[in-house]
């Protein structure tokens, strides 16, 4: 596939098989080595660079992404920012220097990932003002080996001191342009500061990107952001037919009415983040966003992928269940079908779904008042790991706050599908809240869960996990209704020393 | 001194070279390994027809392609570096792709069909033990009299261990290019701490003379001595395909085939016995260690050797007696990693301890202090304790830190039995400096002044992130009087310092360092000389210092470079080659004692975990560390060893778990099954150092690589106080790593305690 792209600013011209991670085409076909192979399953953050994309609006928006999971043929018409790109001659950027001076890179392998995704952070952060929990989660995806993390983040508090007031670059953050201003302190390349004029000019009279003769023919798979593709299937994408979800901008939205918000499939996990009538609905959204993958991936990762992926512990999968989604399915004709997303589910990885059919939109009622929504997630590490166990929660309560009015309670990690749970939900409507009725929607979800043994738990400590979230999410949500003290005395072994007992 | 990481501004701005960053040669080929599917078995027939049918595939090599002898065993004569007839893990090399692309490769390899006729394979270390499948005899450390130090104990308590491996998790996987050279000779870029070590297995697979095989090693991303042994295979992988296609030859492991072919970090399953008076004095501590050392020798009996030496850790015991034994099974070699058996053997008493604390009632952080070694006290192995710094280690710690404090905080957090409970530990350490093997405490430096003054410095040292260049050159600058810009460390290579020692053992600074400073005095010796004859001053009267020439101490108008180029007009040897051999060192492997180590490094460290007791997930306050320094060279460096090294001791202790099924199959095989520390999870570290002069090592300076990664036992104990601040019932064997599932299950066990 021929495509015209930005490197570093350049204009580019280029030619391989639409399926080839942007990493490797780096790597091998333009020797731009900075970018590093760590796991090739966006598990390690050495990849990292940055994607230009311009926006329906006119603007262009830069994202941190894993070049291990970015094909080849989804840069038409798009702009990469690699290391390379980051270099000022003869100078050090402020990410750079700040490594230097706190001995941030030991062996050197992770650091030009971790200084990607620092300047990413840096360029085009949407925080007000910079800060060190803004850095941290830039380098979510990010790991190292060697420092222990320690220098690098008094690294990011070098360069976040160096914005604040008295710092060098006083001012300079909250400036319309910030990165015109960074490049005017010479502190970033001068190419950075064109980049969307140069973009513009790349899309004027831009065709879309034909794939080679030989490549049409089978049934193409359709990659969205790709961060599943890759990891199960990236030996085999270069060579088989691929069609390229994220190069239809207008499946990216999300639109609230009175009743329902929707969203297209290929709006990506940190797209709903960040989208201010979500945060304004489900006020934790961000806090749950931080327990699932990393920035990078969440910046790749697509609500329908998640669906279509069918893991029984996909977590926005979790979520979307509780919240009540239906999603419509498109096929090539234009004929459409919506069903509730419970009903996709037929068994371990078989949907409802031919294979012709994509997730055109999912949708679910909006989160009123008296709506609780809660989400919980259980993995060896805290950030950037899969699920063991999860749970998401959404309970309407009459206004009294007493008397449970709606439920669904979802779990995943215990089926061979991401679970539903109908019974345990069923019980609590129409009940009064309170830890009898705890006792026995734990009772009931108990019934309900049928864990196996594998790699990230055994089958005895999924139940009990499944247990432990759902109380957690429900005490949370309703400390008054539930108190602690009184839901652990349920639960706990005897002998615990847990309140109100000696 | 210096600040700064050597190789910062290249690693920062992505301009640092690994070996496949070095544009290929011309006609460079690409290799992979074909592995075996089994763990345990005779191979039947390997098919290969598919493989080589694909446009591109040059070679599919096997053990009867080997030119020389098809064994890389470094310590014994164990291991085939191609399998020719058996197999004895899953992942065991047995053939060797050679392809156009590294991909296609990897696409043929998939192809090629290993039949193996399995037999049961062997997992568990005891069951290994008890079969008779040892990989040396075993060993036993001893002193005192045992069984009179059990009789006059007040208490006695036996109880198990299992402790798990650890995956390094370097960043860079394993990598080689090799390139054929005139005369049949062989020049290999390898990502290996061992130079020597890999030039001459090369040498022996490809029946060649050592010095027809250059090994050269500019860097490496990461090594924590998962390239101690086992980078050579890869090397003689790619030197062999080179060989026999007459072609260059570049091997680059995936993640996933690095996870599945090497070993890791020994796991361990043990029984200890241990007496004690009822004040908490121990009297007898007996031990018995099944070392799970995995399919072939690699280099378990020097990692069993230093988890005998590090059995009683930081603890003066009477009577003592441990005995190891390296347990061969069907999983991957197990080899070096940062501590090299110390850790484990350490786990062991530390476990004894907390089943003490628990017996008698008394924190365990008191019985640790009573037990500590004193200045003059002998080891097990026979070594007297000389500027022994534990006591003062620990008690700094108390009162930096506030010990007490901390413990009445946990106390006041617990009784308040809000969503979490804490609890706290405190970790001592002692270890010992040196090769255990004597023979390896031996470095060559090589030093070249250029006319300009500029200065080239190859050593044995190899740059894997650990700052050996940062600190040789910060030797070297200091030493010659000049700035350290001057000072290059050129690539480690075999044909510059022969008979190099591998960078390990937390020594490549000490010994390479001191070579170093033998090459500078040499040099600068000359130098001094030449300047004090054209001041007509005695050579006393004369020095070096910030690139000046001085007399009697006042700057003259020599300036290092004026004399640097006067020196060369004038036919003065501006190069030299230092050599270093540790004094003192003797081991007697008979009587099991002497002078293993050239000192210890000393400290102590305090834990406080926070268990959620509803989720069983938990997180750390900052670690609090008194360490043992010597006089820091280079700071940066060394806080950056002592954050990095704790943050693999907590990652080993807690989220890293290796999970096996029981044929041998590696299920934690990706990044995405296999945790490691994040940003996220890594606590704050906060440091006291205890600086001051290690005599005979360079500066005054200590050791720094390996010790801190056990501070990170104390981790574990801290989250076991805290689930029994919950569930004061929880038997919790003492199984390493405390995952969240281990905290969860101890939090809410009642009768049947989890068994797995
Ligand atoms: C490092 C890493 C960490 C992760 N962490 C988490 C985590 O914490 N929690 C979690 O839940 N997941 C996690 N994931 C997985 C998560 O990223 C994916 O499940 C993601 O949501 C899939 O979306 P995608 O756009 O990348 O899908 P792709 O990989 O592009 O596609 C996945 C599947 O969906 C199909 N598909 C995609 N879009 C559509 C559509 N519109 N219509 C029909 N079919 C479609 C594809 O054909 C394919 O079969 C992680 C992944 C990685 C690599
Ligand atoms: S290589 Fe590890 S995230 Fe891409
Ligand atoms: S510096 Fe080595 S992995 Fe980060």
């Amino acid at each position: 596939m021929k495509i015209n792209l930005l490197v570093n600013g350049a204009l580019t011209l280029a030619d391989a098989a639409p399926g080839l991670l942007a990493l490797d085409w780096l790597r091998e076909h333009r020797r731009l080595c900075g970018t590093k192979e760590g796991c090739k399953e966006g598990d390690c953050g050495a990849c990292a660079i940055m994607l230009a994309t311009s926006e329906p609006d006119g603007g262009v928006r830069v994202r941190p992404v894993t070049s291990c999971l970015v094909p080849f043929g989804e840069l038409h018409g798009r702009g990469l920012i690699t290391i390379e790109g980051l270099n000022v001659p003869g100078e050090l950027n402020p990410a750079q220097r700040a490594m230097v001076e706190e001995g941030g890179a030991q062996c050197g392998f992770c650091t030009p990932g971790f200084i990607v995704s620092l300047c990413w952070y840096i360029l085009y952060s949407t925080d007000p003002e910079p800060s060190l929990a803004g850095f941290r989660d830039a380098i979510s995806g990010n790991l190292c080996r060697c420092t222990g993390y320690g220098s690098i983040f008094r690294a990011a508090e070098r360069v976040v001191a160096r914005f604040a007031a008295g710092g060098d670059l006083e001012g300079v953050w909250q400036a319309p342009d910030r990165v015109a201003a960074l490049v005017e302190r010479g502190a970033f390349p001068a190419w950075l500061a064109e980049l969307p004029q140069r973009l513009t000019e790349l899309r004027v009279g831009l065709e879309p990107a034909k794939p080679r003769s030989s490549e049409a023919g089978a049934p193409p798979i359709a990659i969205a952001g790709g961060t599943d593709l890759y990891v199960q299937r990236g030996e085999e994408l270069p060579h088989v037919s691929v069609q390229m979800l994220n190069h239809r901008p207008s499946w990216s939205y999300i639109e609230v009415d009175e009743e329902r918000v929707r969203i297209g499939g290929v709006t990506t996990f940190q797209d709903f983040a960040e989208h201010p009538e979500i945060q304004r609905m489900l006020p934790s959204i961000l806090d749950t966003m931080e327990l699932i993958a990393s920035l990078p991936i969440r910046h790749r990762a697509t609500l329908a992928g998640n669906l279509i992926n069918a893991s029984p512990i996909g977590d926005m999968t979790a979520y979307l269940l509780a919240l009540g989604a239906q999603i419509t399915l498109v096929d090539p004709q234009g004929q459409r079908r919506e069903m509730p997303l419970e009903d996709l589910y037929l068994g371990y990885k078989t949907l409802d779904k031919r294979a012709e059919e994509l997730v055109g939109q999912i949708a679910f009622p909006v989160v009123g008042a008296d709506d609780h929504v809660a989400f919980e997630k259980v993995s060896k590490r805290r950030c950037l790991d899969i699920a063991t166990v999860n749970a998401a929660v959404r309970v309407r309560l009459s206004s009294d706050g007493h008397t449970v009015q709606a439920a669904r309670l979802a779990v995943g990690g215990v089926a061979p599908i991401p679970l539903l749970l109908r019974e345990a939900s069923a019980v609590m409507v129409g009940r009064r809240l309170d830890p009898n009725l705890l006792h026995q929607v734990l009772q009931a979800a108990d019934g309900e869960v049928a864990p196996i043994s594998d790699v990230r738990g055994s089958a005895a400590y999924k139940r009990l996990l499944a247990r432990q979230l759902l109380l957690s999410a429900l005490t949370d949500l309703f400390p008054r209704q539930l108190p602690l003290d009184e839901a652990l005395g349920l639960v706990a072994p005897a002998g615990a020393a847990i309140g109100g007992r000696p | 001194m210096s600040r700064r990481h050597y190789d910062a501004v290249d690693h920062v701005r992505g301009t640092s070279q690994y070996i496949d960053d070095v544009p290929p040669p011309v006609g460079t080929l690409y290799a992979t390994v074909v592995g075996s599917p089994q763990a345990k078995g005779s191979i039947r027939a390997i098919e290969t027809a598919e493989a080589r049918a694909l446009p591109g595939v040059h070679a599919i090599l096997r053990a009867r392609d080997i030119p020389g002898q098809n064994q890389i065993g470094a310590l014994l004569p164990d291991e085939e570096l191609l399998a020719s007839t058996e197999v004895a893990y899953i992942g065991h090399p047995v053939a060797v792709v050679v392809a156009e692309s590294q991909e296609l490769a990897r696409r043929a390899a998939a192809l090629v069909q290993v039949q193996v006729d399995p037999e049961p394979p062997i997992v568990d270390p005891r069951e290994a033990f008890e079969r008779g499948e040892l990989i040396a005899p075993a060993r036993t450390f001893a002193c005192g009299d045992i069984d009179q130090g059990f009789s006059k104990a007040d208490v006695v308590l036996r109880g198990t261990c299992e402790i798990a491996g650890q995956e390094h998790l370097y960043l860079e996987t394993q990598r080689a290019r090799a390139v054929p050279q005139e005369g049949g000779a062989i020049r290999v870029a390898s990502s290996t701490q061992s130079p020597y070590a890999v030039q001459k297995a090369v040498a022996r697979v490809l029946g060649l003379p050592n010095h027809r095989v250059e090994v050269d090693v500019r860097r490496l991303g990461g090594g924590f001595g998962g390239k101690e042994d086992q980078a050579t295979a890869w090397a003689c992988v790619a030197a062999l395909a080179a060989h026999q296609l007459d072609r260059p030859v570049q091997i680059v492991l995936h993640r996933l085939e690095d996870l599945q072919m090497t070993g890791k970090r020994h796991p361990y399953s043990a029984d200890y016995e241990i007496g004690l008076s009822s004040d908490g004095t121990i009297l007898a501590y007996r031990a018995v260690l099944y070392q799970n050392s995995g399919a072939r020798a690699d280099l378990s009996t020097a990692v069993l050797e230093r988890s005998l030496f590090h059995a009683t850790n930081a603890y003066r015991v009477p009577n003592v007696q441990v005995t190891a034994a390296c347990c061969r099974t069907n999983l991957q070699p197990h080899t070096a990693f940062r501590g090299f058996g110390g850790p484990q053997g350490m786990f062991v008493i530390e476990a004894a301890l907390a089943h003490a604390s628990d017996h008698l009632g008394i924190p365990r952080h008191v019985i640790q202090r009573r037990n500590l070694i004193r200045e003059g006290d002998v080891t097990p192995y026979g070594q007297p304790m000389v500027r022994a710094r534990g006591e003062r280690c620990f008690d700094e710690l108390a009162e930096a830190f506030d010990l007490e404090g901390m413990v009445s905080s946990v106390k006041a957090h617990n009784d308040q039995r809000g969503p979490t409970r804490r609890g706290l530990a405190v970790m001592p350490i002692c270890f010992g400096i040196s090769f255990t093997k004597t023979f390896l405490n031996q470095a060559g430096a090589l030093l070249h002044v250029y006319g300009d003054g500029s200065v080239g410095l190859s050593t044995g040292g190899v740059e894997m992130g650990q700052g050996v260049n940062s600190k040789l050159r910060d030797i070297a600058s200091q030493a010659l009087g000049i700035r350290g810009e001057r000072v290059r460390l050129e690539s480690t290579n075999t044909t510059r310092v022969a008979n190099m020692s591998p960078s390990a053992a937390s020594a490549t600074t000490d010994l390479n360092g001191n070579a170093t400073l033998e090459a500078v005095r040499q040099v600068r010796g000359r130098l001094l000389a030449l300047a004090a004859e054209r001041l007509g001053a005695e050579v006393s009267r004369v020095d070096l210092i910030d690139e000046v020439v001085t007399l009697d101490g006042s700057p003259t108008d020599w300036s290092w470079t004026r004399l640097v180029s006067e020196a060369y007009f004038a036919r003065v040897d501006l190069s030299a080659h230092g050599f270093y051999a540790t004094p003192d060192l003797n081991f007697d492997t008979n009587t099991e004692t002497g002078n293993p180590f050239a000192y210890h490094v000393w400290g102590a460290s305090v834990f406080v975990a926070e268990v959620d007791v509803r989720r069983g997930t938990y997180t750390f306050e900052p670690i609090c560390v008194v360490h043992d320094l010597g006089r820091s060279i280079n700071p940066v460096v060394d806080i950056g060893q002592i954050e990095g090294g704790l943050a693999q001791g907590i990652g080993w202790m807690t989220l890293e778990e290796l999970a096996y099924d029981d044929q041998g199959r590696l299920l934690s095989r990706a990044l995405s099954t296999y945790k490691a520390p994040d940003g996220d999870f890594m606590p704050e570290v906060r440091a006291r150092l205890i600086e001051d002069d290690n005599p005979g090592m360079p500066y005054g300076s200590k050791a720094v690589g390996e010790p801190p990664l056990m501070y990170g036992i104390g981790a574990y104990f801290a989250l076991r106080e805290a689930v029994r601040a919950f569930n004061p019932t929880a038997r919790l064997p003492f199984h390493a790593p405390m995952t969240p599932e281990r905290v969860l299950m101890g939090l809410y066990e009642t009768e049947d305690p989890e068994d797995r």
